[in-house]
Formats: structure tokens, sequence, C-alpha cells
């Protein structure tokens, strides 16, 4: 060979200097042709003709204390004292006064679980049992028993229940859910046709049908003097209903998984159980993130269909407090207020969600 | 370093190799396997007999039955006939037996295979602990030793993503390694990587080798068969059509279609 000729890399340059500045950016990305332009103009219009009217309404000339005579002096704006007076109400409907402080607990340790999970402090086997036990001490805390007075589950009510029929109905749904995929995916044939049963009878009915069937139906085909209180066979129904769309969820995770991660746990000497466990699952429910926080969303939007069958969440207790005789007319604040909880929650829940993709080596890649 | 000279060096090893392997014991046998995807025969009448210690590469067209041959060994494919022995043990019967048998063999796959949601350290130690039932703190030990073995010893704590091709395959071979298997396969260890990766996978499995753990290559790379191979089989349409000690495969093929395979491949 003869001598080689050395390389020698050329150094960095610098980018070339792109054109820079907010002006720069509008012309490129919004005003982009006569299409572009029109949308942006007539968005620009809507924003320019509504929003100031909201916040005339909702800020500026809103009333925020007295009752309703002070409202009525100025109808042009919102009249959030009315949310103050009726917010007990709201917040836990016909719950005994006395025992008020309980649905505060039971908010108390919810945050605290939440903070503690979003800022890392529970991890693994520990964050999991946490939230599992959530639901029993959800319902020991508002209904009572093992030492404190038991409250009938007819005044239950408001956003507590609202969020403890969704928290239920999430937390025991998705380990249902997974179990009845992982049926659907690798059980015995009759396993595998008993939950395909399951799920499409479930997926194939709409959430008000199963709910009326929990509530009205159910006591029927029951033995007489077993009754299942109507809160309790709603859940069910609820846990049901999410259960068959979380397992057709993480079912796509597991099929989206490469065979060639089994043949690699097999020729391992793992079994196919401790390969479900250990490989499978934590890949499959990663993937399947985005869709299962969906689920959690929809189901919490879902518990307000519960009004129904006789049940005062949170958007039947805003009904309800808008019929109040001494506040009538104030109906429209009633649903803004119901929107921004609802939406607050949907939304937090979204973001979170998107930080669990973001923050995860694994997804990243 | 031309070919020449490196067949002439390898001839002398291998009479040798062949004459100690005949007195060794038989590792992995084949007794007229036969296997069929549906109504496709993908093995036919396999007969093979592997001795302890040996390095065996297998080489053939692709759609010849050579992963396949390999996959039987470890049970990643059913056969439909024949009988595959392992260390005397026959490769059959219950679920739980069969995974006894497998357990003396390790895999290395193409597409590496690591889980990707865990560390490297926790991919290598995941089976001894959930298998053999290894202390976590000793299966750590064993597997900082295989990486370390492997040069990748500092990357523990890396996900497989982050790593080259090159390093996911040494890291598939140290987990196959955490397992202490007498028998390594091989399924076309270096076809996924870029070229340059190549050499630092053969240079781990070339030492591998050396260390007299029984191994079998389906691959490609026939520098390293010439080099490191005990015996060459060629397969193709599911069968064994030849196999011979590297310098009498490469230079005096007794089949017409081993010539043409050969001159195919060798031809650039």
């Amino acid at each position: 060979m003869t001598n080689p000729t050395i390389f020698v890399p050329k150094p960095d340059r610098e980018a070339p200097a792109q054109a820079k500045g907010f002006l720069h950016w509008l012309k490129h990305h919004v005003f982009n042709g006569w299409f572009n332009s029109a949308l942006a103009l007539s968005l620009i219009a809507i924003i320019v003709l509504t929003v100031p009217q909201v916040i005339q309404w909702a800020f500026i000339k809103a009333t925020w204390v007295g009752d309703s005579a002070n409202c009525k002096t100025s109808p042009d704006g919102a009249c959030w004292s009315f949310i103050a007076a009726k917010f007990r109400v709201l917040m836990v409907g016909v719950y005994p006064a006395a025992e008020s402080w309980r649905g505060i607990v039971g908010a108390l340790v919810l945050a605290i679980l939440i903070i503690t999970t979003i800022t890392n402090h529970l991890k693994g086997k520990v964050l999991i049992v946490a939230w599992l036990l959530l639901p029993v001490f959800g319902y020991w805390i508002i209904g009572g028993g093992f030492g404190l007075n038991e409250v009938d589950q007819s005044s239950w009510g408001g956003l507590m229940l609202s969020v403890l029929l969704a928290l239920v109905g999430i937390i025991v749904s998705i380990p249902l859910g997974i179990v009845l995929a992982l049926g659907r995916f690798s059980g015995s044939p009759i396993t595998k046709s008993l939950c395909i049963g399951f799920i499409e009878t479930v997926r194939g009915v709409p959430l008000i049908t199963i709910l009326f069937m929990s509530s009205v139906m159910m006591p029927l085909f029951l033995p007489p003097g077993f009754i299942i209180d109507n809160m309790l066979r709603i859940q069910t129904g609820m846990i049901f209903f999410s259960a068959a769309y979380v397992a057709e969820v993480v079912r796509g995770g597991l099929q989206a998984l490469p065979k060639g991660q089994f043949e690699a746990a097999s020729s391992l000497g793992i079994n196919y159980p401790k390969t479900l466990y250990l490989i499978v699952l934590p890949q499959a429910l990663r993937h399947v993130l985005p869709p299962l926080i969906g689920r959690c969303i929809s189901m919490f939007k879902n518990t307000s269909l519960v009004i129904i069958v006789g049940l005062l969440d949170f958007l039947g207790m805003i009904k309800s407090a808008s019929l109040d005789s001494e506040w009538l007319g104030f109906e429209t604040e009633a649903y803004v207020f119901g929107a921004v909880v609802y939406f607050s929650i949907c939304y937090s829940l979204s973001r979170y969600g998107a930080h669990l993709e973001k923050s995860d080596p694994v997804l990243q890649k | 370093m031309t070919e020449n000279t490196l067949n002439s060096e390898v001839k002398n090893s291998d009479t040798i190799d062949n004459d100690a392997t005949n007195n060794k014991e038989i590792t992995i046998e084949f007794k007229n396997v036969n296997k069929w995807y549906g109504d496709f025969h993908a093995l036919k009448d396999i007969n093979l007999k592997v001795h302890k210690g040996e390095r065996i590469v297998i080489c053939g067209p692709s759609g010849s039955g050579k992963s396949t041959l390999i996959r039987c060994i470890n049970h990643l494919e059913e056969i439909q006939e024949g009988r595959i022995y392992i260390d005397q043990q026959e490769l059959a019967g219950s679920e739980k037996q069969i995974d006894n048998v497998c357990r003396e063999v390790g895999m290395v796959f193409q597409q590496f295979n690591l889980f990707p949601h865990m560390t490297i350290l926790e991919n290598l130690c995941l089976a001894p602990v959930w298998a053999n039932k290894l202390p976590q703190i000793e299966a750590e030990k064993i597997a900082l030793k295989h990486l370390h073995r492997v040069g990748i010893g500092d990357q523990a704590d890396k996900y497989p993503g982050q790593l080259s091709g090159g390093q996911q395959q040494r890291v598939a071979i140290a987990r196959a390694l955490c397992m202490s298997p007498k028998i390594l396969l091989f399924d076309e260890p270096t076809s996924a990587l870029d070229p340059e990766m190549i050499k630092e996978v053969l240079d781990v499995m070339v030492e591998l080798a050396e260390s007299g753990i029984t191994m079998i290559c389906v691959t490609h790379e026939m520098g390293f068969a010439q080099s490191v191979a005990d015996r060459v089989i060629f397969m193709d349409v599911g069968e064994i059509i030849e196999e011979k000690a590297p310098y009498e495969f490469f230079n005096n093929p007794e089949m017409d279609r081993t010539q043409k395979f050969l001159e195919q491949i060798l031809s650039n």
C-alpha cells in the first residue's frame, strides 16, 4: 500500500443565519398563502368579537359576593356568589353537614397521593398498592363503617360522587381490562372466547343501557333478600364498561410487541407467565399510555350519565342548584362552572399523560 | 493478510480438532428430524451430531432452513418427526422437561431482542434472578463480569436504545452467557449490523470460541467460518447438503450446489 494521505475533517461551521424574529415567523407560518391568511384573519375577528364580551361578563361586571338580589342589580355580569352559596352542595351533594369533613379528608388523601405520584416520591410496587387501596379507602371514608358513622349512599353526591365513581371505576377496571386482554391474547380457546364474548357484548351496548340494566334490571335477577345498593350496582356497571374498552386498548399494545421479545425470554428460560409479567406487560402498557389516559378522561366524563339512574353527581347537583327558586336564572353560571371544573380535571389528566410519555427514557429512544 | 496464508494456517488445526472431536461426547444429536410449516417442508431428514466444544458454522441461501434448524435446538420451533437430544436428554415431554433441557442452550438473535424497557444490567440479571432464583447481588456480579468480558462494562446503566447495534449485540451475547449455557446458538448475529460494527461482535465470538463452549452459528461471515469453525455445514431447501472442515469446505466442495453458493458469496 502507498502511504495514505491523512484525512483532516473540515471544522464545523455555524448554520447559515436564518431570518429570525416574530414577523418572519408570522409571514412564514400564519400568512403564507391566501387561504391561511383568510383563516387567520377570520379567527382573529372571532376572538376580537367574543373574548372581550366574555371577559366583561365573567370578570368585570360579575358579582362575587352577596345574595341573588345583589346579582340582579347587575344583569349583564355573571353571578359567582351563586356558586359560592351552592358550593357545598355542588361538592358533596346532600351529604350530612356534620360529616362533611370526611369528604375533605378524602380529597386531601387523594391530593397527597396525586402529588407524591407526580413528584415521583412513590414508585414501583408501593405506588401501585397505594392506588389500588384508594377505592377501599374512598368507600370507607365516605360510606362509613369500621368506626365511622354510616352514611346512606343515597345522600352521596356532587363532585365527590363523580370523582369517587370515576376513580374507583378506573382503578378497578384497568387491572380487570388487563386480565381480559391477556385472556383474549393468550388464553386457552375457552378463556379466549369468554373474554371476547364479554368484551364484545359490553362494547356493543351504550353506557346508558348498561347503567339502566345495572340499576333497574339487575335486582330482578338477584335472589330475594340479596340486595346490592343502587350506587354499587351502577359502579359495577361502569367498571365493566370501562374494562371492556381498557382490554381492547391493552390488546393493541400486546399485539404490537415483536415476536423476538417472547423468543428471547423463552431462550433465557423464563416461563410464559413470567414473560407476560416482566417483559410483555411493562412494554405493552407503556405503548398504550396515551389511549389509556384517554380512557380515564372519558370515564370521568361518563360519570355525568349517572344522573339518569337517579344519582346526583356533580352535573346533577349543578342542574338541581340552578332550579333553586331563590336563585332562578343563573343556570349559565352553574354550567360554566361545571365546564371549568370538568375541563381542569380532564386537561390536567391529559397533561400528566403527556408528561409521562416525555419523561420515560424507554419511550424517548 | 491474504486468504491463502489464513487457510493454510487453519488447515493443520482443523485436522487435529477433528481427531479430537471424534473421542468427545456428543452434545447435540438430530435423528431424522423433519419439520413442516403448514404444507411447506422446512427441514428434511436432518441427521446431525455435534460434539462437546465443537464450533459449527451453518451457511446456505436464505430460506434454506438453517435458522429453523438451530431454533429447533432450544425449542423455539417444534418438530413434527424425529428426535433431538441435548446432552443425552431428549427434547420432548412436558413443558417443564423441555425448559430444563433448553436451560443448557443460550441464543443470540439477528435482531438482538434485548428488552428495551430495562437497563443493560437489568437485561442481564433478569433470567438469573427470575428463572434461576439467584440473589440479585450475585446476579449483578455475574452480569458485570460478562459485560466486561464483551467490553461494555461501562454501559450497564444505559437502556438498549442508547447503544449502537454492535454494542447491543454484545450485550445480547453477555445476556446469554449469564445463564452459563453449555451450548450457544447464533442466528445471523452480524446480519443486522453496520459494516463497521461487525468486527467488534465477531471478536467477542472468536474469544468465546476459544473458551471451549459449544457454538453453532448461522452466519455469512466466511472469514469467521474459516478461522474459527471446526466444521462448516451447508444447507439448502431444508437439507444438509455438505458438511466439512472449513479448509476442505472452501477449497474442495464436493457438491455442485455448494460450489455455486461459494462462487456467489466469495466472488466479490
